[in-house]
């Protein structure tokens, strides 16, 4: 009863607002901080275009600035001078900005958009994904993936295990240089059960564990830093394995024909979304503009550019091709069942905590 | 006098037209001495009101800011700010046991107090990230206290304890008490890879945990070879420019000043398309056969890719001040040794060389100052070994958050450089710079 | 440097290694420059030199990079930030260096050691403590991602460069020039404009000129200080280079080169047209 309350509530609010804000006569300018790139496209195709056609007085502004958005967050706030509206970030940094203050705490059933059939966001959205002041908008994952050409082909390797076996699939390993998702992986092919993995890093002898099995691999490993580098270095038959964001493997692969393989297998997977900046200048519109982009259609629309998941249940079944390509999209998202086998959910009050100490170590360890 | 003359007359003033010599008194019955001390006193005026501005603006924009920085590398309002009870509860305490009830409650106090704050007023977020830097998961202690502490029934002690496990280690009590004060020592304490013990003392931190000293290390060592490989190409040229005829030696000093000139990340870029795995050099030793495909040689996104890129980039700034030096030695004194029986290597090791050691001086802290705070190239170029304490420093700040920690880093990197440069004056002294 | 005839073979031969040595260092200068501007032209994808272009066939070159850059809004927006914000740091700085540089050739000017010593620490402080200093300093004070903000931080680091050159140009100055103005009644601004300003333009010319290329060049402090809207050329360079390095940023660090080769020119012929004024052999 309440919910469908809500839902005729939402979608005469949905219309009014659209109907209002296009009789506004006041310009408004909208600085939404993405993180560049293919990323930055999708939501433009997906969310800015159809919103600024529906409000032609709103201009939105695309900042590249999502990799260092917490120093910059932090600095306006507290000058007193916040100038983004919108920022696009990883729920961890959302966490720390959120305790600092420096963003807005979200009540997400009243300031987003019921499912179509009602059922209010705190449902809708995938379990885990809401953070106090986070609303996510995809689910992606860094997976391995792996060069076919590179084995004989009655011995492929199909599990993190093998990434750690250097005996059966010899060659060098691409991995991301940061702790993350590599300790991760390491107490998973050292056996750990995948929910039992950060209790298990919590304590000094898990990280000393992952460390010891990272040791196995080292004189393999080759890390790279930018997302565009891991595929790269596959293209290239610099690697045999390479660890990415499953988005830019799936362009890789399907787009540019490069002869690679994912092994969902371990993937690990995080949320990405948006936080609004506290004392933002313009907080109303801001609002609107998250009421419709973060709706079950819109979710859905984003991934027709990108192979990363919507955040809601909702959204999954409206799923369509890609708008280039063709191609379905469903089997790509990381939330696929096919797909979501064994996944590892990253931990970011896991990462938050013991982000710095670990960093240390792994950036230690790197150098040794 | 003649001084004295001219400064009269360069003011235009009356006392310098009226001004008689014979009874050393201007016209209106100053005495001289006066009048020239004013005279003096005013152009004094002029000269500073003429530097007045830049310095107030340099001030301004530029030193104050980077002293503020520097004031972050200590400043610790966090724990103060939000502890306030707790602090005074704690002043008795050993730092040994678990606080006594009386503390607890007094945190118990400060929290709840902290609830009743606008959200973006609240003080237990940066409380807990300011304390997460020195005890991991104090953030999430905090956090997760802070949102049940109001329903927090004596004795608080069991409820804060069983809320999160480390309100039950001294250790976390240690770190309040410690960083409880409006000042601190403890971001410099990390930067140089050490920590507090239990009773204190500052002692190194375990030994995979070290990084900063390494990474200064590797910044000076980096330093160093590049400064050394800029000494070794940029003193074969200078010479040979020295000695050629001015027409020609103006035309291949072109060669140093075009990419001088050229902007910082063009020649970084084109380092990328000559090093890279599918760049111009590998595919051109493909091409010819002597490597093979599979085989391309890394050469970039390490740390030869950072000494040879910079190398490139700060050879100019060798070259430039050893060409002007060598420029002024005689080579009379070369062809003297030489008739006076020296072998051509004795000659120039005992004559030439010394004679050029102030352009290597200045060279060399030129280069080595550039190259020791260099952030760019080793950015782009420099992949995981090739990495500086710059870039470390920019990532605590645009990425950690850990500002205070960014700004120690910084200020011991200041303080070297502003030591190098000190010493440069003193031995070359800086007018010696020259451009283009 | 000809052959003195007395040479023995073991000199030629030092002689002709070390030639070579010497042109060696020139070209490790030099090509990697160079080697830009042809692969610029490169009508594929690559950073290497395809079949065609070595066989010098029309269809191994193209333009498209150049149209990509020349089409692309965000270049374009670069280009102009980067002239509205080096001209204006080029202003300011060069006005405030100027007058600080005739102030410090006084004699009595007090202090002088230590002055210039502040005025010319923009050049030798890290500029990755410059931009982080700025950084926070003006987020505080509310010009952080302003044209105001970048103009203040790129005309600090400009000055040094025009109180050294303008300094360097009065060295040279002959003060005597300015009494026999006074001398003959001429007021101190005309003065000024009409002995000494032509005097010591030359200096102030190619200090502007460094200036001006000090914020045509500068990333890291805009890596900090600049929004979205002050995005000058270096820092979308900086984004290509990190993101996916095309022959984009071949194209428009060709145009850089050309620019810096004029203006490099330019330098040239100001202290050339300086030292005949001040009655220097050129050297």
């Amino acid at each position: 009863m309440k919910s469908t309350l809500k839902l005729i509530g939402a979608s005469t609010a949905a219309s009014v607002l659209a109907l209002s804000a296009a009789q506004a006569d006041d310009p408004v300018s909208l600085t939404i901080v993405s993180w560049g790139g293919a990323y930055t496209e999708s939501q433009v195709r997906a969310y800015h275009e159809p919103w600024m056609e529906m409000n032609p007085h709103v201009t939105i502004i695309n900042d590249d600035g999502s990799a260092n958005a917490l120093a910059s967050l932090r600095a306006q706030a507290q000058a007193g001078n916040v100038t983004w509206d919108l920022v696009d970030m990883l729920p961890s940094d959302a966490q720390l900005a959120c305790d600092e203050g420096i963003i807005m705490p979200i009540d997400h059933d009243e300031v987003l958009a019921a499912a179509p059939d009602g059922t209010p966001p705190t449902e809708d959205f995938l379990p885990g994904s809401l953070g106090e002041c986070f609303i996510p908008q995809i689910l992606y994952s860094t997976v391995l993936t792996f060069r076919p050409g590179a084995f004989p082909e009655d011995n492929q390797p199909s599990s993190i295990a093998d990434l750690f076996d250097t005996e059966n699939f010899p060659g060098r390993r691409a991995l991301q240089d940061r702790p993350g998702t590599n300790l991760e992986w390491a107490l998973y092919a050292d056996g750990v059960d995948p929910d039992d993995i950060y209790d298990v890093l919590a304590t000094p002898e898990g990280v000393d564990r992952a460390f010891a099995k990272l040791d196995t691999i080292k004189d393999d490993i080759i890390f790279w830093t930018e997302g565009a580098q891991a595929p790269q270095l596959l293209a290239d038959g610099e690697v045999a394995f390479a660890t990415g964001y499953n988005g830019r493997m799936f362009d890789a692969i399907e787009v540019e024909g490069m002869e690679a393989v994912i092994i969902w297998d371990g993937q690990v997977v995080e949320w990405d979304g948006w936080v609004v900046p506290a004392d933002g200048p313009n907080i109303d519109a801001v609002m609107d503009y998250l009421y419709f982009a973060t709706d079950t259609q819109r979710l859905a629309d984003q991934a027709q550019f990108i192979s990363y998941g919507p955040a809601r249940a909702s959204s999954s079944e409206l799923v369509g091709e890609h708008a280039d390509l063709g191609i379905d999209m469903a089997p790509h998202m990381p939330s696929a069942p096919e797909n979501y086998f064994a996944p590892i959910v990253l931990d970011n009050d896991f990462w938050v905590d013991f982000g710095d100490e670990l960093r240390e170590r792994f950036a230690n360890w790197m150098l040794q | 006098m003649a001084q004295a003359d001219a400064t009269l007359m360069d003011t235009g003033g009356p006392a310098a037209k009226r001004g008689g010599t014979e009874k050393l008194v201007t016209a209106d019955g100053v005495p001289l001495k006066r009048a020239l001390e004013r005279a003096q006193r005013r152009r004094k005026l002029v000269a500073l009101g003429l530097v007045g501005p830049l310095l107030l603006f340099i001030l301004t924009v530029f030193v104050f800011p980077i002293a503020q920085m520097m004031w972050l590398s200590v400043s610790n309002p966090q724990v103060v700010n939000a502890l306030p009870r707790t602090l005074e509860a704690l002043q008795d305490w050993d730092g040994r046991d678990l606080p006594p009830e009386p503390v607890y409650a007094a945190l118990h106090a400060d929290m709840v107090e902290d609830l009743e704050r606008e959200r973006r007023d609240r003080l237990t977020g940066p409380l807990g990230i300011r304390l997460n830097y020195e005890i991991s998961a104090a953030r999430s202690a905090i956090s997760r206290t802070a949102r049940q502490v109001d329903s927090f029934e004596a004795p608080f002690k069991d409820a804060f304890m069983d809320a999160h496990r480390l309100w039950g280690q001294p250790e976390l009590w240690r770190v309040i008490k410690r960083e409880g004060r409006p000042l601190t020592t403890s971001y410099y304490v990390a930067a140089l890879d050490r920590e507090f013990d239990e009773f204190g003392n500052i002692v190194q931190r375990d030994e995979n945990r070290r990084i900063y000293v390494s990474l200064f290390g590797r910044t000076l060592m980096l330093s160093v070879i590049i400064t050394a490989m800029t000494f070794l190409l940029g003193f074969p040229i200078a010479y040979y420019m020295s000695i050629l005829p001015m027409r020609h030696a103006n035309l291949l000093m072109i060669c140093v000043l075009l990419p001088f000139w050229t902007s910082l990340l063009v020649r970084t870029s084109a380092w990328i398309v000559l090093l890279q795995q599918q760049g111009v050099i590998n595919s051109g030793l493909v091409g010819l056969g002597i490597i093979d495909d599979a085989n391309r040689i890394s050469m970039i996104y390490n740390m030869t890719g950072t000494i040879i890129a910079m190398t490139h980039i700060l050879l100019p700034f060798m070259v430039l001040p050893l060409y002007s030096v060598m420029r002024t030695i005689p080579p009379s004194y070369m062809r003297a040794a030489k008739s006076l029986g020296a072998t051509p290597s004795t000659a120039f090791r005992r004559v030439y060389f010394p004679q050029t050691l102030p352009g290597i001086g200045a060279g060399g802290v030129l280069v080595f100052i550039i190259s020791i705070g260099y952030y760019i190239t080793p950015a782009l170029v420099g992949g995981q070994s090739g990495r500086m304490i710059s870039n470390e420093i920019a990532r605590h700040i645009q990425q950690s958050l850990n500002w205070g920690l960014a700004a120690a880093l910084g200020t011991m990197l200041l303080v070297g450089v502003l030591a190098l440069y000190w010493l440069y004056n003193r031995l070359v002294g800086a007018d010696s710079l020259k451009l283009g | 440097m000809a052959m003195p005839a007395y040479y023995t073979t073991k000199d030629k031969v030092w002689h002709y290694t070390f030639r070579v040595i010497c042109f060696a260092i020139f070209f490790f200068l030099l090509a990697p420059i160079l080697i830009m501007i042809p692969l610029s032209f490169n009508a594929a994808p690559f950073f290497t030199f395809t079949r065609e272009m070595l066989t010098l066939q029309p269809e191994g070159f193209s333009l498209r990079w150049y149209q990509d850059f020349l089409s692309s809004e965000s270049w374009m927006r670069s280009i102009r930030n980067s002239f509205i914000i080096g001209i204006a740091a080029t202003l300011l700085s060069t006005t405030l260096g100027t007058l600080a540089a005739l102030g410090l050739s006084k004699s009595e000017m007090p202090a002088k050691g230590l002055i210039m010593g502040i005025l010319i620490s923009p050049m030798i402080v890290p500029l990755i403590i410059s931009a982080a200093g700025m950084f926070f300093f003006f987020s505080s004070i509310k010009i952080a991602q302003t044209y105001l903000g970048v103009v203040l931080a790129h005309a600090a680091l400009g000055t040094p460069f025009v109180v050294i050159t303008v300094t360097a140009t009065l060295v040279g100055f002959d003060h005597s020039l300015t009494r026999a103005a006074a001398n003959l009644g001429a007021s101190p601004t005309r003065t000024f404009f009409k002995i000494t300003m032509p005097l010591i333009l030359p200096g102030v010319i190619s200090g502007a000129l460094f200036a001006f290329i000090t914020s045509f060049d500068e990333i890291v402090v805009v890596l900090f200080v600049a929004g979205v809207e002050q995005r000058t050329i270096p820092r979308e360079m900086w984004s290509g280079i990190r993101e996916d390095i095309s022959p984009t940023i071949l194209a428009v660090a060709t145009i850089l080169v050309l620019i810096s080769v004029a203006l490099l020119t330019v330098v040239e012929l100001l202290r050339r047209r300086g030292e005949r004024l001040r009655g220097m052999t050129p050297g």
